[in-house]
């Protein structure tokens, strides 16, 4: 059916897409190591959204870990793992 | 039986007609049924390239991040610090980085400032990511304006528009020389915002990390593969609102699934009995069925995937657009690589169409097993 | 020949609505006659008639179709052997709606795998036989009684049986239409088709179609009941 052939040329497409979209990844992984950047520009609404990684344990729950979200894409994104770790203190 | 492809065919064409034949209601149901397997499977295509492409932008990331933290929040770090770990066996260098934010209340949009360690641009020049280029209407050789910590205001001309190539992870960007940097920050003379540090063997990052801790306890070392896992929670299924998305979905096909379940009409009923009558044996009679619902959920399934695909692909997800807005004013394009995991393809496969094939031949059941002789009464 | 020994059909044993449709029916069919079941409704033709069609299983007794035994064939070969044997003219002739009369004629070939184009060409040369043609691509809802019947005998003859069973087959027709079907009858009968009919239609049973009378009422054969 043809719906069968619109998905199969949609994978084809994505495989055929490979060669180029690595290039251009290399290009941006080169200019992250360049600026030494460390997050992904995604959600510039408030600095913990835009600097996930980076964000430290305060600043996300402000009010308490417990109270809602206050920006809308923080809901969108789980507190990175090593935030876990208090104040960079290992376990 | 004889011939039992044709025997198949035969089958499937009287399904296939026979669904034709209530077109209204099973037009309803296949439309609801594709419009889930989009939604669910732009969520699943989105995320999955999302994070592969944070995964292959994040190579080169900075491999250790010194932060300092002052009563719980992030701080300035000494650059005295830097000397101390400087001495650590392993690391081969320390670096002071300048970051920040900054919030123009014009365009309410929050910007990243950066000082780049190589070419940086002149005193009095910037260059501005491209997602701050389309907010302000700003180009090469104009001047934007920023009031600095102390309330002076600061112009700079700019000198360069980064490429939109690059815009996931440098829409918001400005890059600035350290001098202007620091006049317009108010960072005091010895201190930077953290430390990068670069270090001989990859394996020693953790225990390098360690060492700092130990050494200077009121730091927090961020390794790289923290950096980069950090991107493989976004949009996961245990984010709130993808897992909203999956509970609506799921509860929608319960109630599909529930309503198939709860039994055939009367007129199924009755159609059954006349085909066993004529000599249709049950297995015919679940053949028939299971090609129904092969025929609603398969054309579903490749419907709504190839949908969600061009949607994710194609429009940069525009649907999800205001849900990844959030209040911000400036934010990428999502153009994202096509990439798609075959394991996710198999799994939406596996939870949409078997299931739903499984609704609609075990109500049929009974129906298909009467004795055809009760069609005669 | 079509045998039955001892036969009797219960429904609902063993319930307060218990119901004995057969008792002990005992006989025997000539395959070369056109063989009527005459009695009132409730006198257990339809019971039978399904069961010497392969379409039900006795509760006890049984049954010979020539030499062979089918009383206890598992279902698949009881199918089989009804598919081939048999063409079935219901009551209610028991077309499905939605669907148009050649696609309804056709259905009953669809289990044996048999290719479309010569099962599609053999259908409409059967609803030729009896002058349905031009009506074979039309639904079902939109024929006359009379034209619905002659599809619903069609249906009975695709899949080329020996034995026609028909099943109070001028219940709801008109006296000219009735004679029309026996008329239908006649000719199959000289096609060399064994004919079973049920009916407490005088049309029927007193026409001199009948090559042999069984009489029941209440779910025995009457003593006596007379070849014609």
């Amino acid at each position: 059916m043809s719906l069968l052939l619109l998905l199969a040329g949609l994978v084809a497409h994505s495989f055929s897409q490979r060669s180029a979209s690595l290039e251009t990844v290399t290009r941006i992984a080169g200019m992250v190591g360049r600026l030494q950047l460390t997050d992904l520009c995604l959600f510039t609404e408030a600095s913990y959204t835009r600097h996930l990684a980076m964000t430290d344990l305060s600043t996300p729950f402000q009010d308490s870990p417990f109270s809602f979200e206050h920006f809308p894409t923080g809901a969108l994104v789980a507190p990175p793992p090593h935030l876990g770790r208090s104040n960079g203190r290992l376990n | 039986m004889a011939g039992s492809i044709e025997r198949q065919r035969h089958i499937l064409d009287f399904t296939l007609a026979a669904l034709l034949r209530r077109k209204a209601k099973n037009g309803a149901l296949l439309t609801v049924y594709t419009l889930i397997i989009f939604i669910l499977s732009s969520v699943l295509f989105f995320g999955h390239a999302l994070r592969q492409q944070a995964q292959g932008m994040l190579r080169e990331t900075p491999e250790i991040i010194v932060q300092r933290t002052l009563s719980g929040r992030y701080h300035t770090i000494p650059l005295s610090y830097a000397d101390a770990i400087k001495e650590i066996r392993g690391v081969s260098s320390v670096e002071p980085r300048l970051w920040g934010y900054h919030y123009d209340g014009n365009s309410m949009a929050n910007y990243t400032i950066v000082v780049p360690v190589e070419d940086a641009p002149p005193e009095g020049s910037i260059d501005i990511g491209s997602g701050i280029s389309k907010v302000r209407l700003a180009n090469e050789r104009d001047v934007m304006g920023f009031n600095g910590f102390d309330g002076t205001p600061h112009g700079f001309t700019i000198r360069k528009v980064i490429s939109s190539e690059s815009q996931l992870v440098s829409a918001d960007l400005i890059l600035m020389s350290e001098r202007d940097y620091r006049a317009f920050s108010g960072i005091p003379a010895n201190h930077a915002i953290d430390l990068v540090l670069k270090v001989r063997n990859p394996k020693e990052y953790t225990t390098i990390a360690e060492k700092i801790t130990r050494l200077l306890p009121d730091t927090r070392p961020i390794i790289r593969n923290e950096i980069q896992r950090t991107y493989n929670a976004v949009f996961s299924w245990r984010s709130g609102v993808v897992l909203v998305i999956f509970s609506a979905a799921a509860l929608a096909f319960a109630i599909f699934a529930w309503d198939k379940a709860s039994g055939l009409s009367a007129e199924e009923r009755r159609e059954i009995g006349i085909l066993k009558a004529v000599g249709w044996e049950t297995s015919d009679v679940l053949f028939m069925k299971f090609w129904e619902g092969v025929a609603v959920s398969l054309t579903a399934y490749l419907a709504g995937v190839s949908l969600a695909y061009l949607h994710v692909f194609f429009t940069s997800s525009c649907l999800f657009t205001p849900l990844l807005k959030g209040w911000s004013t400036l934010y990428p394009e999502f153009k994202l690589m096509p990439s798609i995991s075959f394991g996710q393809l198999t799994a939406t496969f596996l939870l949409t169409v078997v299931p739903y094939v499984i609704t609609t031949i075990l109500p049929s059941w009974r129906a298909a097993t009467i004795d055809p002789d009760a069609v005669m009464r | 020949m079509i045998r039955s020994r001892d036969v009797s059909k219960i429904f609902n044993a063993g319930r307060p609505n218990e119901f004995r449709a057969l008792d002990g029916v005992s006989v025997d069919i000539d395959l070369k006659d056109v063989t009527i079941l005459k009695g009132p409704s409730g006198s257990g033709k339809t019971t039978l008639l399904g069961i010497l069609g392969c379409m039900a299983r006795p509760t006890s007794g049984r049954i010979f179709l020539g030499d062979t035994e089918i009383t206890s064939l598992p279902e698949r070969f009881l199918t089989g052997i009804r598919l081939k044997t048999f063409g079935f003219i219901f009551q209610q002739f028991n077309l499905i709606k939605g669907i148009t009369a050649l696609e309804n004629v056709m259905i009953p070939a669809f289990p044996t795998g048999e290719k479309h184009a010569p099962l599609k060409r053999r259908a409409l040369e059967t609803l030729d036989m009896f002058n349905m043609l031009h009506k074979a691509e039309a639904k079902i809802e939109w024929l006359s009684g009379g034209e619905a019947q002659r599809v619903a005998i069609a249906r009975a003859l695709i899949n080329r049986p020996k034995i026609i069973i028909a099943d109070e087959p001028t219940a709801h027709l008109d006296t000219r239409l009735s004679h029309e079907f026996m008329e239908i009858m006649r000719t199959l009968k000289a096609e060399g088709k064994a004919i079973i009919l049920a009916s407490h239609d005088p049309i029927v049973y007193d026409s001199d179609l009948g090559d042999r009378i069984i009489e029941m009422r209440d779910g025995l054969l009457v003593e006596g009941s007379s070849t014609v």
